[in-house]
């Protein structure tokens, strides 16, 4: 009977009441896949336009299609993997003996506390020293060719992976410790099952950035003493005021650390599809 | 496999928690510990369970572990403790992988828990993928499979809702009347204590003490939601904690 009566009411409180408006909006990120590449696009047209109707000066910026021609020119060359190749494989050896260097020590730091006491205060010593100034010194250690490189960008990827894996150790949930306890699982099984892919996340997310410091330290290592490589290309265009050659390099190092910030992603969805 | 807990005291700093407990658990029997929050009775299953030493006094175990025992003193916990990323089968499979089963019989224990606790069909999913209650599934089958010989339960049905708390219940009764199993059983719920205890422990509000030991003596199968008898010893539980209950309340609040 009343539900009746409420129903019929129902139209005429609609036309004589106030809507109750809606205030849950917004803070809610969603992926949209194409505004970051057409940003890119309508940026790089407007310089194109600037350039050519001359509101851009051309010592200012190069034309974008001058630069792309650099780059096919350097393509068809074959110069591209002469810069590119080297590069990359500092890139690799460096980066891999840092990071893995770093996720040990970190994964130390994080399970021993004299380990910690010890290390914290050292790292953060070593954490933000530019890396770049020890240069001349790593040359007289490592000698000018490719070991000086290597020992620069695995120290700089160093001191970030340490600081993450070891913050990522710590935040293990600890009731997860105490169950593999509870089941009398041996020490060892405890890091390997529960704490090492308990830190895999904030280790990953720490890649993330070492990597990303390794690029910028690669330039500079090869910016020092280098005849081929996506440093000394830089440099060479850099010091030639050659804008176009200039902007094809930077160009390459942007693509890498997309490139790079797209396999860590890859990697993160491989390991972490638990993650909720 | 009976447990003597001797003039226990523990305490964190200078906060005493437990105060002179001394108990049995006998075999094949399900003991409920009740208090007010804060009694430390988490911390006294903690302590039963070689997770933290006591300050003085001592937990003996009578009898050895039955055969084919391979982690006496098992737990169950609130926040169930599983691995997300290991499938419930790997979840199960962590608990045997250090006693060097040979596989068949690792797949063998997996597959009798997970039938027991009705998971067979969710053996590889995920417990991002599981409610709450299948969760707290999962954590029993894996304390099952170690075959233990005193199951520590600390308030493992608080983190769900009371209809998955009544499945799980049920469950619980289901799983002690086929194979009775000895339990230390940690809860601030005093429908699940009289619902699942032989005996009733009482502790008092910090330092935890014990106030009184219950012993209902109705078969669990027979006990029934709102069966006038567990009702009444509900009631008298309830009268006993009242006080205390409300004592601690106001020292949380001093604090």
């Amino acid at each position: 009977m009343s539900e009746a009566t409420a129903s019929r009411n129902a139209p005429d409180t609609a036309d004589t009441g106030k809507r109750v408006a809606f205030r849950g909006g917004g803070f809610a990120p969603t992926r949209k896949r194409w505004i970051g590449p057409l940003l890119f696009i309508l940026l790089i047209l407007l310089i194109e336009w600037g350039t050519r109707t001359g509101v851009i000066s051309n010592l200012t910026l190069p034309r974008p299609s001058d630069v792309l021609a650099t780059f096919v020119e350097l393509w068809d060359s074959g110069l591209l993997w002469k810069h590119l190749g080297p590069s990359l494989g500092r890139l690799a050896v460096g980066a891999t003996l840092g990071v893995g260097a770093g996720v040990a020590i970190g994964v130390l730091i994080g399970l021993f506390s004299y380990v910690r006491a010890g290390l914290t205060p050292l790292v953060a010593a070593i954490f933000p020293i530019p890396k770049i100034a020890l240069l001349p010194l790593f040359v007289i250690w490592f000698g000018i060719d490719e070991g000086s490189k290597y020992a620069l960008i695995a120290l700089g990827t160093f001191t970030p992976t340490v600081v993450a894996a070891y913050g990522a150790v710590d935040n293990v949930d600890r009731s997860l410790i105490r169950m593999g306890q509870s089941f009398n699982l041996s020490w060892f099984s405890i890091v390997r099952k529960i704490v090492l892919p308990g830190a895999m996340p904030g280790i990953l997310s720490g890649l993330r950035v070492s990597l990303a410091i390794g690029i910028i330290l690669l330039v500079a290592a090869e910016m020092l003493g280098a005849e081929y490589g996506v440093g000394a290309y830089i440099l060479e265009a850099g010091s030639l005021y050659d804008l176009e050659r200039l902007f094809a390099g930077v160009t390459i190092l942007s693509v890498l650390g997309v490139l790079v910030n797209a396999s860590v992603g890859a990697i993160e969805r491989r390991l972490l599809n638990w993650r909720v | 496999m009976d447990l003597h807990l001797d003039s226990i005291r523990h305490a964190y700093g200078s906060v005493a928690v437990l105060e002179d407990i001394s108990l049995t658990i006998p075999s094949g029997r399900i003991v409920c510990v009740i208090g007010p929050s804060g009694c430390g009775k988490s911390t006294l299953l903690r302590l039963i369970g070689g997770l933290e030493r006591p300050a003085s006094g001592a937990i003996l175990q009578g009898g050895d572990p039955p055969a084919g025992c391979l982690n006496p003193l098992t737990f169950i916990f609130q926040d169930f403790a599983l691995l997300p990323w290991r499938s419930v089968a790997g979840n199960v499979s962590l608990a045997l992988e250090d006693h060097g089963l040979p596989n068949a019989e690792t797949e063998r224990i997996i597959g009798d828990v997970l039938a027991r606790t009705k998971l067979s069909d969710f053996r590889d999913a995920l417990p991002k993928q599981l409610s709450g209650g299948m969760k707290q599934r999962v954590a029993i089958a894996r304390a099952l499979a170690v075959n233990p010989a005193v199951l520590l339960m600390d308030e493992p049905l608080s983190a769900l809702d009371s209809q998955t708390r009544a499945l799980l219940m049920e469950d619980l009764v289901g799983l002690w009347t086929r194979r009775p199993f000895t339990a230390v059983y940690v809860t601030h719920n005093l429908q699940e204590a009289v619902l699942l205890g032989h005996e009733i422990v009482v502790l008092s509000r910090r330092p935890g003490r014990v106030r009184e030991i219950v012993k209902l003596e109705t078969p669990l199968q027979d006990r029934r939601v709102g069966d006038p008898d567990l009702e009444r010893e509900q009631q008298r539980l309830w009268s006993l904690m009242r006080e205390e209950a409300q004592a601690a309340d106001q020292e949380l609040i001093d604090v």
